[in-house]
């Protein structure tokens, strides 16, 4: 009743091929993002940003990344977690040895460093593929995962190997409260979720997708393999660095390499297999599912009143992520964002479906 | 110089038999159902852990044989509540799927038989031996568990050779993994065949699990070793047992070496805090060898079709 596209007239091309098409979705999603701006600090606490949206927010920049790499590409990646570390200490770097840099663009450096590594890594992709190139991808993990540990020069040669982010400060606004982080991390998911929609609507966006659809015909009509699988592995590397360099300033503050070790890498690909391969919306509906569950875990036997050790939780989280996981893909291949698009298929026909 | 080099020599390839071990399983589901089985190293674990919790309560026989039962079990448990949905998915679909089983297996391995480490006692001599000693000073020393594991890895690799080539089952086994459609239309049971696979790569899995367990003691990191057999597997080829073999002795030995002769070296040069490329080297070697032979050493040769 409420979400119909009876009535509404597409004149012209440029409408046609809108990224929202339907008035609807182009009020709700405006709706959504104000509230995300506006509203949230409204009624939002400390507990609500740090443990969950701003994570949520990072995750999702760096799901988005590997969903066009993965999701799009079809080119399975498990070095997530290693460009998170490039992108995370090329930032440090940054912030540390050129201290007038403005943040937003160190960020976009770390990015692009974590772009260039990403498509070094890339280049065996050209030869190989499927689960063949989804270990070589471990070679990037393991090894930058190591590089980052021995070299001492990334980490400014700090004797315990980690390395702490001091005041940060964006046109010289210090941002110190979660509030502040959390806005300026929404923004920079915002900018970089449309761009990233709006890459795979397009012209590039087909090549990757008829790259994964079958690569060979793909090459036979003409998209040639170099450019499409690179330009894949250089975006995704960029989103993924930019992720990485926001968790490490944003939510750890001060980190070592540990925290961008396999099980990141891990993570961020069930992030895109729950909320969906190959959509924007799933990246953050699945960073959102990953983020929620052990917080939500957790919590249960504090509400029922159990007496369950840390240690059975820790236990029972793989469990229930790994049935879940096995569910979702019986269930539903195609992930969350799936399920809410058969949702708005419903919804058009709601309440007659006849 | 030539006695340590050897000793490393030897050392290596005595660890890369039991990677060998880790990718036998692989290997194993890989040919007969495509499916690339991340899995195997938390079943590793799972297995490893079983043998020694129960072995706690009864004699070491009794366990091994009741950990074989388990792992039937579980395999029978794996095909009828994940591999039979997932029919005709894609490749990827089914590789994600393990992960999943890894996972649950992970947390459920522990959950049932807790998580501090715990020994295998499977009577094999600790002590050090040295062999050698007329031709080098001092001899070379070399670790009598390694040495037994590698018997018992080499008599299983003959044992699954006979089960492949002469028994009825292995030779559905070969035709499955030949083609599916074909297999299934002269009336070989698929769902059978994977179970039977699925129970092999179970037992292969409960032996590297012993022999690991021994070498290190059954803990969680143990299904981290099996990232290990990644590598390994690369190298020889997803469908290949002698090229996991193969495979896993060249990765063991030229680990081993790598990180005695290049990593003081890279320590030196690059003013490095500490060694340790044993973590990178044998998947930096699997990749660079896949640009020059992607189906790996004993691989199929791809072809493809559109």
């Amino acid at each position: 009743m409420l979400y119909r596209e009876a009535g509404q007239f597409k004149t012209s091309y440029v409408a046609d091929q809108a990224i929202f098409p339907i008035a609807q979705d182009r009020w709700s999603v405006l709706l959504l993002g104000a509230f995300a701006f506006l509203g949230v600090p409204l009624v939002a606490g400390d507990y609500l940003y740090t443990e969950v949206l701003i994570p949520v927010l990072i995750l999702s920049i760096a799901a988005i990344g590997l969903n066009i790499l993965t999701g799009y590409c079809g080119q399975v990646s498990l070095g997530t977690g290693g460009f998170m570390a490039v992108g995370a200490y090329a930032a440090y770097n940054l912030a540390l040895r050129v201290p007038d840099l403005n943040l937003i663009i160190v960020f976009i450096l770390a990015g692009a460093i974590a772009m260039l590594v990403g498509m070094l890594f890339g280049l065996p992709s050209l030869r190989i593929k499927g689960f063949y190139l989804a270990v070589a991808t471990l070679a990037a993990q393991f090894f930058l995962e190591w590089t980052f540990a021995r070299v001492k020069w990334f980490t400014n040669y700090a004797p315990s190997g980690s390395v702490a982010i001091g005041r940060i400060d964006l046109f010289g606004i210090p941002i110190d409260t979660p509030l502040k982080t959390y806005l300026l991390v929404l923004a920079f998911a915002v900018v970089l979720a449309l761009a990233a929609k709006n890459l795979v609507r397009g012209r590039i966006g087909r090549m990757w997708m008829a790259m994964r659809d079958m690569d060979i015909a793909a090459e036979i009509i003409g998209i040639r393999p170099l450019h499409a699988k690179l330009s894949a592995f250089a975006v995704s590397s960029f989103y993924v660095g930019i992720a990485g360099a926001l968790w490490g300033f944003f939510r750890l503050g001060s980190w070592e390499p540990l925290a961008f070790d396999i099980d990141r890498s891990f993570q961020v690909l069930f992030m895109i297999i729950i909320g969906g391969l190959g959509s924007i919306l799933g990246s953050f509906l699945g960073a959102a599912f990953i983020i929620l569950v052990p917080i939500v875990l957790n919590q249960i036997p504090r509400w029922l009143g159990l007496p369950v050790s840390t240690a059975t939780i820790s236990h029972v989280e793989f469990m229930v992520f790994g049935a879940m996981i096995v569910l979702f893909l019986i269930a539903e291949p195609n992930g969350l964002a799936r399920l809410w698009a058969t949702a708005k298929e419903k919804l058009r026909l709601w309440p007659f479906p006849y | 110089m030539l006695g340590p080099v050897l000793e490393t020599l030897i050392g290596g390839l005595l660890t890369g038999v039991l990677y060998s071990l880790v990718a036998l399983g692989f290997v194993l589901i890989f040919k007969a159902s495509g499916v690339f089985n991340f899995a195997q190293g938390a079943m590793v674990l799972f297995a490893a852990l079983t043998l020694a919790r129960l072995a706690e309560v009864m004699p070491m026989l009794v366990a091994i044989g009741l950990t074989v039962l388990i792992m039937i079990a579980l395999a029978y448990a794996i095909e009828l509540l994940v591999l039979r949905h997932l029919v005709n998915q894609e490749g990827i679909i089914l590789f994600m799927a393990t992960l999943g089983v890894a996972y649950f297996l992970e947390g459920f391995g522990q959950m049932l038989w807790g998580s501090d480490i715990y020994k295998i006692d499977i009577g094999m001599p600790r002590d050090p031996i040295f062999i050698l000693e007329s031709v080098f000073p001092g001899g070379l020393l070399i670790d009598p568990s390694e040495l037994i594991a590698a018997v018992i890895c080499a008599v299983m690799v003959a044992v699954l050779a006979v089960f492949f080539q002469v028994t009825r089952i292995g030779r559905a086994l070969r035709a499955v993994a030949d083609d599916h459609q074909a297999a299934q239309s002269v009336g070989i049971p698929l769902d059978y065949i994977w179970l039977v696979v699925w129970a092999v790569a179970g037992v292969v899995a409960l032996v590297a699990g012993m022999m690991w367990g021994v070498k290190l003691g059954v803990q969680f990191s143990l299904a981290q070793v099996a990232l290990k057999a990644l590598p390994v597997l690369i190298l020889g080829g997803f469908t290949s047992i002698p090229g996991a073999i193969v495979g896993g002795l060249i990765i063991g030995a030229t680990e081993k070496l790598a990180e005695v002769m290049l990593g003081p070296v890279l320590v030196r040069w690059f003013d490095l805090a500490g060694g340790g490329i044993e973590n990178w080297f044998a998947y930096v070697l699997a990749l660079l060898f896949l640009l020059v032979r992607p189906q790996g050493l004993f691989g199929e040769r791809i072809i493809e079709r559109v």
